[in-house]
Order: structure tokens, then C-alpha cells, then sequence
């Protein structure tokens, strides 16, 4: 661990303050609770949220993983690993089953997360109702008195413009009969997962200064109509590397003449079907 | 205390829709409205007059709950409740109210409406907040009432900004009944729209109160759209209501002497 800080950075009052703030969350599942936010060493954007609700929950003995799209290899992922193992000594992985705490944005592991597991989200945008009504008095208050009307106006102009919902991430929930909550920019894709998940689900936003959670086994809904009732992403191709017909893709553009391959965002889960022999179209060509 | 008259298809109702009595509002030291006293029957559209400034938005912004009123009570026929004094309602009881019950029309149509959202979405926002979880519905619904405000349905997804202001204004009158409501507040329903878009949008007012028997408070300083319109007036000035009774009376044979100036200061054409 580096010379000079606190383990895991923060400095323990800080640490108190957060995880005064995540118990009360935890409480009242999908409220948002303000925090005195500190400055992080990385900018607003970054996830400052999810770094300083990591911190206060990391012990010593914790695996942590930390995704960015899906990926453990990309800056964010890769920066943020770093400066845990630094600051606090944690061993880290890319293994989502071996991970005790996973630090996410944009996606929620395919594998099946379980009771031991804390998955983080770093959150840009807390507040659902804020793309409708800007005022912050305003949005409280329609969260207390749950005046949650104007969450449907947002899907209803997606039917009317677009024919479906389009909304295709950050798609609203609510989660145990009560409160509405962005589930952070993740893909409607994931929203299932967090229904009943075994693992706590721990939301920090930085900038907006706001924690909220979903205890384990909690109900969380995807808002729909009835008449077009909520539908998940699916695609017309498997994964171009393991051939996984039920993970969620990204399309990579290969060359200017057209030609794209579908893979998993999710590597870990890719490379680990991979390990066990599973092939797509493109491992043989990739491999060479 | 007023007399108990109402106008409702000439039938006498015995409760109040709505009983005001000694009203005042003061914004610090300066008087916004004062001692204001009346019942407002079901069916019946009750008129405020007076020149800018004289309280009327004041008074209509206590009785629609947007003002917590400064001394006096307002009680209101609730469903399945009678007579309840909005004073002792709970924050959320009120909002459910203001968004079940009542409709408020801004003089405004800015005020009135989610200018970033489509028209239908404008129309069916009351519905959604009470509970429509259907979109065919909900659509169906909205192409409904902008028919019958006159809107062509083709507009159905535009943005009310690319209205024009008597549209956005029918558009918010479109907005505010769609659900039914038994009162409805109106500040000033034609002001600022040229006199050809006046005339269609008080005949459209008319028509669709009596067809729905709603029950109206409507604000204006235009005497000629309280006469086509109210069934009963009140004349304001400052802050207090100098005059009342029946429309045709008040404005034929004005008694206080303020009356009689608003009715003679009508521009004659």
C-alpha cells in the first residue's frame, strides 16, 4: 500500500459519513440520499460517485473487479483498478465469480452475481424524473408524494415518435413497489438482472452528490404500457468470438468496406466461454 | 353573505361546489385580496371582473391551493367526503386534487403546458398521473380531445411551441379536461389572442362547459367574455369585491360606482 494514505484513501470520517449515507439507502431501497461528496483524484464523469462508495465499503480481504462497457481492459477500468490496489493493497481480479466488490459502468456482469458480491454503479444522473422537470424542489417532491405520471409522458413520446420504446438504456425502474430509479446508463438489457439479484447493488453519483441502493432480493420493475409491455435488446447474430447467443454485443466495424462482427461487451464472461471451447465464426481468423 | 342562486341549467343545487368565506391574502404589507365571500354552485360559471391589479389572480390563486390563503376558509364538495376545509388536506391530498378534480388554465399557455413534449403527450399527462397504463388508450384519448378543440390530428405528435397561440391555448383547455374535472379555474382563457381567435374560443369555452357541467371560475378584465360566459359575477377592486350578482344584472344596472365606470369605460365600435 502506498506511503501516506488512509487505507483505501478516504479518510475514515469520510468513509463514516458514506456509509452512514449507503445504510440509510439500503433502508429505503431506490431513495436517493445526498452525501457530502468529496474531490477524487479523477474527474466528474469518471465515476467519482462509485470510486468513494467502493472506498467505503473495501476492507482488506476483498477481490475487486472493475468494468467499464462491459470490459476490464479499457482506461477507466484499467485506472481505477490501479488505484485501489495502490491506495488500499486489494487484490484485484477480471474474474467476476472470484470478485467480492465489482465496480461497474455501463453493465451488469452475465455471470449470475451472488449474496457475498457488492456491485457498485457509478451513476452520471441520479434522478429519473430530471429529464422531465428540472427543478430539483419539484423532482423531491414527486418522489415523496409518488407522482411518477411524467415517467410514462417520456415512454409515451418514444411510442409516438418511434413507433416502440427506444429508450434503450437507462431505462427506468422501480424498485420494491415504491420508488423510481435510474438504473445509471446501463442497457435495458441488464434491467432483468437487477430484479431480485442476490448480490446488494450499491448506485454513487459524484458530481450530483447522491447514493441510492437495491438491498438483495429486492423487486425492480421496468416501467412499460400495457400495450407494449417492456422488451430487452436481442440480436440477429451470436458472438463473433464465443459464439454466445444470449450475452449482450457490441458491433466492432473491421475494415471501410462494410464488414462488422458482433462480440460480447462483457470479456470476462467471453473469454471464460472461450476457455471451455466454445467457438464463433471469427475465433479461428481472430486467433491467427 | 351572498345569495344562494345558481344558474345550473336553471336548477337550484342545495350544496356549494365551493364556499369561500372571509378570504384575505396579503403579500407582506401590501393587500392582495380581502374579505372575500361566496358559494360556487355545480354547473355554475362564476366571473371575476375588475381592472389589473384589483386581486383577481390573487383570489384565484388562494381558491386553486397555488396560495396558502392568509386568513379565511375555502371548503370543497370532495367525492365521497362533503364539505372539506382544503386547509386541513395533507400536501399530497391537495396535489391529488389539483391534478383529479380541477383544472387550472394559465392565461399563458406557456405555464399550462410541457412545452417539450408532443401535444398528445400534453393532453395525456393527467391521464398517466391518475393511473392510464394503456397507450392505444391513452392516444385515443387525446386524438379525442383535440378534436373536439379544433386541433387537426395531424398535429397530434408536434410540439406545442410550433403552435399558434389560440392552438396552444385550446391545446392547454384540452389538457386540463381531459379527465373529467368538476371545477376549473381560468386566468384570463383569451387573453392576449386577437379578437376573431377570441370569439371561436369562447364559443368552444361555452359549448364545452354546459356539455360537461363544469363548474367555473373564470378571471378576465374583458366584460364582454364574462357576459358570454358567466352565469353569476363579482367586481373587484382593490382587493375587495365591490359588487355582486347575476351577469346580466351587474352589467345592465351597475350600483357601485366603480361598476358603473368598468362598464361605461367598454370601447363601443
Amino acid at each position: 500500500m502506498a506511503e501516506g494514505y488512509n487505507f483505501a484513501y478516504l479518510d475514515e470520517q469520510t468513509k463514516r459519513m458514506i456509509r452512514r449515507a449507503i445504510l440509510k439507502a439500503v433502508a429505503i431501497p431506490g431513495y436517493q440520499v445526498p452525501f457530502a461528496g468529496r474531490e477524487m483524484p479523477l474527474p466528474y464523469g469518471w465515476g467519482t460517485g462509485g470510486i468513494q462508495v467502493t472506498a467505503a465499503v473495501l476492507a482488506p480481504d476483498d477481490v475487486l473487479k472493475v468494468i467499464d462497457q462491459g470490459a476490464d481492459d479499457t482506461t477507466n477500468a484499467v485506472s481505477i483498478r490501479r488505484f485501489f490496489a495502490r491506495t488500499a493493497g486489494v487484490a484485484t481480479t477480471t474474474r467476476t465469480a472470484e470478485a467480492t466488490v465489482i465496480q461497474t459502468r455501463h453493465r451488469i456482469p452475465e455471470t449470475t452475481l451472488t449474496e457475498k458480491q457488492i456491485l457498485v454503479y457509478q451513476v452520471p444522473i441520479p434522478d429519473p424524473l430530471r429529464w422531465m422537470e428540472p427543478r430539483e424542489t419539484e423532482t423531491r417532491k414527486m418522489h415523496a408524494l409518488l407522482e411518477y405520471g411524467v415517467m410514462h409522458v417520456k415512454l409515451y413520446e418514444d411510442i409516438a415518435h418511434l413507433g416502440r420504446i427506444a429508450t434503450s438504456y437507462d431505462y427506468p425502474v422501480r424498485v420494491n413497489g415504491r420508488y423510481i430509479m435510474s438504473p445509471s446508463p446501463i442497457p435495458k438489457f441488464d434491467n432483468p438482472k437487477m430484479d431480485m439479484m442476490p448480490a446488494l447493488q450499491l448506485f454513487g453519483a459524484g458530481r450530483e452528490k447522491r447514493i441510492y441502493a437495491v438491498p438483495p432480493y429486492t423487486r425492480v420493475e421496468s416501467l412499460d404500457f400495457d400495450d407494449h409491455p417492456f422488451e430487452i435488446q436481442s440480436w440477429d447474430e451470436a458472438c463473433a468470438l464465443c459464439g454466445a447467443t444470449a450475452s449482450y454485443l457490441d458491433e466492432v466495424v473491421t475494415d471501410d468496406a462494410g464488414s462488422r462482427m458482433f462480440v460480447c461487451s462483457d470479456t470476462d464472461h467471453c473469454g471464460e466461454r472461450r476457455d471451455f471451447g466454445h467457438e464463433g465464426p471469427w475465433a479461428k481468423e481472430i486467433a491467427q | 353573505m351572498m345569495p344562494a342562486v345558481a344558474f345550473a341549467d336553471g336548477a337550484l343545487e342545495d350544496t356549494p361546489l365551493l364556499s369561500v368565506r372571509g378570504l384575505s391574502y396579503h403579500y407582506g404589507r401590501q393587500l392582495g385580496c380581502r374579505d372575500v365571500s361566496f358559494d360556487l354552485y355545480p354547473g355554475e360559471v362564476l366571473g371575476i371582473v375588475g381592472e389589473s391589479g384589483s386581486g383577481k389572480t390573487t383570489l384565484l390563486s388562494c381558491l386553486s391551493g397555488r396560495l396558502p390563503p392568509g386568513s379565511g376558509s375555502i371548503h370543497y364538495d370532495m367525492a365521497g367526503h362533503g364539505l372539506t376545509d382544503l386547509a386541513g388536506l395533507s400536501e399530497s391530498e391537495l396535489r391529488v386534487l389539483m391534478r383529479s378534480d380541477w383544472g387550472i388554465v394559465h392565461q399563458t399557455p406557456r405555464d399550462g403546458l410541457r412545452m417539450g413534449v408532443s401535444a398528445g403527450a400534453n393532453i395525456g399527462e393527467r391521464l398517466m398521473a391518475i393511473g392510464a397504463r394503456h397507450y392505444g388508450e391513452i392516444r385515443a384519448a387525446a386524438l379525442d380531445w383535440l378534436a373536439r378543440v379544433e386541433i387537426p390530428a395531424n398535429r397530434i405528435d408536434h410540439l406545442p411551441q410550433s403552435f399558434s397561440g389560440g392552438m396552444q391555448q385550446r391545446l392547454q383547455i384540452a389538457r386540463n379536461l381531459v379527465n373529467k374535472p368538476r371545477l376549473v379555474f381560468m386566468d384570463e382563457p383569451t387573453g392576449g389572442l386577437d379578437v376573431s381567435v377570441q370569439a371561436k374560443l369562447l364559443d368552444l369555452l361555452r359549448g364545452l362547459v354546459s356539455e360537461l357541467g363544469l363548474s367555473v371560475v373564470l378571471v378576465t378584465h374583458d366584460l364582454a367574455v364574462a357576459r358570454l360566459l358567466a352565469h353569476r359575477l363579482m367586481v373587484m377592486k382593490s382587493g375587495e369585491v365591490v359588487e355582486s350578482g347575476l351577469t346580466d344584472q351587474v352589467l345592465d344596472d351597475p350600483h357601485h360606482p366603480y361598476s358603473q365606470l368598468l362598464v361605461s369605460s367598454v370601447l363601443q365600435v
